[in-house]
């Protein structure tokens, strides 16, 4: 398993849990950065040797506060460099930190609070104060809440909060009191010690705690290293939440393997302006990130000039002809290598600067299947896109697409070490060093999952194709049949749909149906430009929604689906006959959305019932009112009449000859 | 919580007294023999219907406008008349219920501006950026940024102030006037014209200006949702007359401003 080929990696390989990362590379590349973070508009560093001394100090402030070995910590916040610390103290303790979703409700974090025994929690501001105050008396084995940011917290008088440079006093104290404490905690974590643990937001019913070893994350983190030929030199910014297992493996475990420097950006606000500050050489976005991304690009082209315009579009389709060939390294004519230079030096060049992606050398997206319209537009712009494919339990990697072997509709070959098998009734399976001990105090769960065997149920239906590449459908429960007995994928139809930049959310409906029928959600920004450009008020999204034109634009892009499924030798029959525009934008707060900004269909199919029978029975439109959530937790409610507009469908057609 | 006691600890003695103040411009009495006092560290709101003598009140404050009657007292020196000048130097900093910023520049630039008193060097030195002027700079500059951080318009901070929305350019005229480190800092409608949302994040910031920073806040307002919930004390003006002065409470439940607000008797 372990190839020697790079000397740099070979040598981090005697160290196997991520105490010894860190003192690995405090020793290797003490002066390197480890970490960087924009504050009050500079990027501020901390080397290695900074990170690993001021973590120590921390593991010493956390013993102090009761933390042993096998113990959970609970740290909450957005991407900053003393919550990855803090991370980085609980492991060297030999416990266990349990990233929570920053933006989760309070009442949402007291399950997790409570399951995982958590007694210290380490959060990032006033706003994750408050939350921990709010559960305290749900969660008494809560003791202590340190925080990162005092600011709004100075008259907070409650003995419970502890400052983090407090602590981190009292680390010194602890220190000087029993100066091996630390450096004995971390010698004895094993690799087959529990790492970390990440409660999966999960589709359905109540998350589960996944319990990862050391050995698993880091097992998987160096498989991919290697293939990636990832160095030390690489900059990575991270961005999303750090409680999702994919930003954590990316922006933490890859961070403490390979010993490259991960940017915390200023603020949710200035990623944009961070990422084009950083140039990061390694990114990873899941499909609704390029997505916003491309939407803007889109918005900021409709308002450009018409020679820009034009120029643009052309550019465009040139590059949807050759450039994803030319990124492939497949042969192309002299004249198309000539063009698509002269469309670098002009159009792509600046685009991937404008979206900061000039020095990108491996970029990732993965969390849900992607359009592969959208795939294609970044790779065909010179930009190195791949899919992979993984969860929660497996520590992410388990399909990686191979440079040179990029293809929109399937995830790539299997990760060295990993083997991948389907079942009778089409559902993946995997076998990886990397997959998950148990879920934590929840056996039926585990065996549910994980065959006796020691296979993993992931509950996406795929199959493996000819090249040895994973092509996933869709989720295992969701893949249908129409009444008529046709193949039914609505993920597949809603991904067409959603790559309109128009079209934010969409969920489609249709098992055991005669035909299919769809949700819209618009994007508000962008359908918000197209008004004003045409000079229609709006007072906000659910008046907008109702408007006439809007119907009309988005009533052009489900036809054109519907052209573009026409041609589809199986999925012909699942073109959208009717839509509807929701009066209220889907919403993690309202569990329509999972944090992840999943659709849960299941729960919206109840939830908006009568507006899915009016779809079917045609009806020309439907009153319904629908209870919202704000982010304070207060209860509202918006109705209106939401309108039902038919859709034109198209004659199957059979494929065209190539 | 213990915030609110905490909060009635802190407000201390009075830093600010106005002293039968009145007012006319030829015939028309703007404010007539007002008295009220500011305490220390305290937020403290004059509301009125429109035209009942709020801006005229502010700007007398600041010297804008000299009463032609009564005496102002502030840190314990009296004073018949402000300046402008002189208001800004003892520490008063104000917003501007129209904007005062220069809408060309950038957010950094304008919050810059309000440093301008706190410079030192001559304007050669600063324009060639030389020895002590290019520290001086890097000093405000860090300064300017703690402002823009503690705002949350670090998106911002490049961007000309003409091209923010109006929430936004609300924000940054009140990072101008913190720039100047008041301590006392006047508001002139900080929420006129702002949707639900905005007048939110706004409260949240004025009552954050005066937790970290300990500044002393007048506000006007004639929104009174928003005023009862943030403010220590409330003075109610009606065309230029005192109606009412005390707690949100007191103000609340006094007749007379109910009778100023909604037009009836009671």
């Amino acid at each position: 398993m372990v190839d020697a080929k790079n000397a740099d990696l070979g040598q981090s390989h005697d160290a196997n849990t991520f105490p010894a990362l860190i003192a690995l590379h405090e020793r290797a590349r003490g002066a390197r950065p480890a970490i960087r973070e924009k504050d009050l508009g500079i990027w501020q560093t901390l080397t290695w040797a900074d990170v690993a001394q001021q973590v120590r100090t921390l593991a010493h402030g956390l013993a102090h506060l009761g933390i042993a070995p096998g113990m959970h910590v609970a740290v909450v916040g957005e991407n900053r460099p003393r919550l990855y610390m803090a991370m980085m103290a609980t492991q060297m303790l030999g416990a266990i930190p349990v990233p929570l979703y920053q933006d989760a409700v309070a009442q949402e974090m007291v399950y997790v609070l409570q399951d995982a025994e958590i007694t210290v929690a380490v959060v990032e501001d006033q706003e994750q104060v408050d939350k921990m105050l709010e559960v305290r008396a749900q969660c008494p084995a809560l003791q202590h809440v340190v925080y990162d940011d005092p600011r709004g917290l100075r008259h907070y008088a409650d003995p419970m909060l502890l400052a983090y440079t407090d602590l981190l006093e009292q680390g010194r104290t602890h220190h000087a009191a029993h100066p091996e404490h630390v450096t004995a905690a971390a010698a004895a974590v094993r690799p087959d010690d529990t790492a970390a643990m990440f409660y999966t937001s999960g589709t359905t019913g109540k998350p589960k705690g996944v319990v990862l070893t050391h050995h698993a994350l880091i097992d998987r983190a160096r498989a991919v290293a290697e293939m990636e030929r990832l160095t030390d030199r690489e900059d990575v910014l991270a961005y999303l939440p750090p409680a999702w297992i994919g930003q954590n493996m990316f922006s933490y475990t890859q961070l403490l393997v390979s010993g490259f420097t991960v940017n915390h950006p200023e603020s949710p606000d200035t990623v944009a302006l961070d990422m084009r500050d950083i140039g990061p050489t390694y990114y990873f976005a899941p499909p609704r990130v390029l997505e916003g991304l491309l939407t803007q690009v889109m918005i900021r082209m409709e308002d450009a000039s018409r020679l820009k315009r034009a120029l643009f579009h052309r550019a465009m389709a040139l590059a949807r002809r050759v450039g994803t060939r030319i990124l492939d390294g497949e042969s192309v004519s002299a004249l198309d290598r000539l063009r698509y230079g002269l469309g670098n030096l002009m159009i792509y060049g600046p685009l991937r600067n404008a979206l900061g992606m000039s020095r990108v050398r491996v970029a990732y997206t993965a969390g849900e299947a992607i359009g592969p319209d959208l795939f294609v537009f970044y790779r065909s712009i010179g930009i190195n896109l791949k899919q992979l494919y993984g969860s929660t339990e497996t520590s992410v990697f388990v399909c990686v697409q191979p440079d040179g072997h990029v293809r929109a509709d399937t995830v790539g070959p299997p990760v060295s070490g990993v083997q991948i098998r389907i079942s009778d009734n089409g559902e993946i399976l995997v076998k990886s060093p990397g997959l998950f001990k148990t879920y934590y105090r929840n056996p039926e769960a585990t065996a549910e999952t994980l065959t006796e065997d020691g296979w993993f149920k992931t509950g996406d239906a795929g199959y493996l194709d000819p090249d040895g590449q994973l092509k996933i459908i869709d989720r295992a429960k969701d893949v249908g049949k129409l009444a008529g007995g046709e193949l039914f994928a609505p993920k597949y139809i809603e991904n067409k749909l959603k790559f309109f930049p128009f079209i934010k959310e969409a969920v489609v409906f249709g098992a055991g149906r005669d035909e299919v029928c769809a949700f819209i959600n618009i994007d508000l920004e962008a359908v918000g430009n197209w008004a004003e450009r045409r000079g229609m008020p709006y007072a906000g999204y659910t008046d907008l929604a109702a408007k006439e034109p809007v119907y009309e634009l988005i009533a052009d892009c489900v036809q054109q689906v519907n052209a573009d499924l026409a041609q589809d030798p199986k999925l012909h029959a699942s073109q959208v006959h009717r839509f509807l525009i929701l009066h209220k934008e889907l919403d993690p707060d309202d569990d329509e959305l999972t944090r992840t900004r999943k659709v849960r269909r299941g729960f919206i199919a109840t939830k908006y019932a009568v507006l899915i029978e009016a779809l079917f029975d045609a009806r020309p439109s439907q009153f319904i009112e629908t209870e919202v959530k704000f982010e304070d937790g207060r209860v509202g409610s918006i109705s209106a009449d939401v309108r039902i507009e038919p859709a034109r469908t198209h004659a199957p057609q059979l494929a065209k000859a190539a | 919580m213990t915030n609110q006691d905490s909060r009635n600890t802190r407000i201390a003695d009075v830093m600010l007294d106005m002293r039968n103040i009145s007012l006319s411009f030829g015939g028309v009495k703007a404010l007539s023999d007002i008295s009220f006092n500011v305490r220390e560290h305290e937020i403290r709101a004059i509301i009125g219907p429109n035209g009942a003598g709020k801006s005229s009140m502010l700007n007398v404050i600041n010297g804008v406008y000299v009463p032609q009657q009564g005496e102002i007292e502030f840190q314990g020196k009296r004073f018949d008349r402000m300046t402008p000048r002189r208001a800004a130097e003892m520490g008063i900093a104000r917003t501007f219920q129209n904007l005062a910023l220069f809408k060309g520049m950038s957010v950094l630039d304008n919050i810059m501006a309000g440093r301008t008193l706190h410079m030192k060097q001559g304007l050669f030195a600063q324009a060639l950026r030389i020895g002590p002027a290019l520290a001086e700079e890097n000093r405000h500059r860090e300064f300017v940024e703690h402002i823009v951080d503690f705002l949350e318009i670090q998106a911002s901070r490049k961007v000309p102030v003409g091209r923010l929305p109006y929430g936004l350019q609300k924000r940054v005229d009140l990072g101008r006037a913190l720039a100047m480190e008041p301590r006392l800092l006047l508001l002139d409608e900080p929420m006129a014209g702002m949707n639900i949302e905005e007048k939110q994040d706004m409260s949240r910031f004025i009552l954050d200006v005066n937790d970290e920073f300990g500044t002393t806040i007048v506000l006007i307002e004639h929104d009174m949702g928003v005023v009862m919930d943030i403010s220590d004390r409330v003075v109610v003006l009606d065309y230029g007359k005192k109606i009412g002065d005390g707690t949100p409470d007191e103000v609340r439940n006094n007749e007379d401003v109910i009778r100023a607000y909604l037009g009836v008797d009671h």
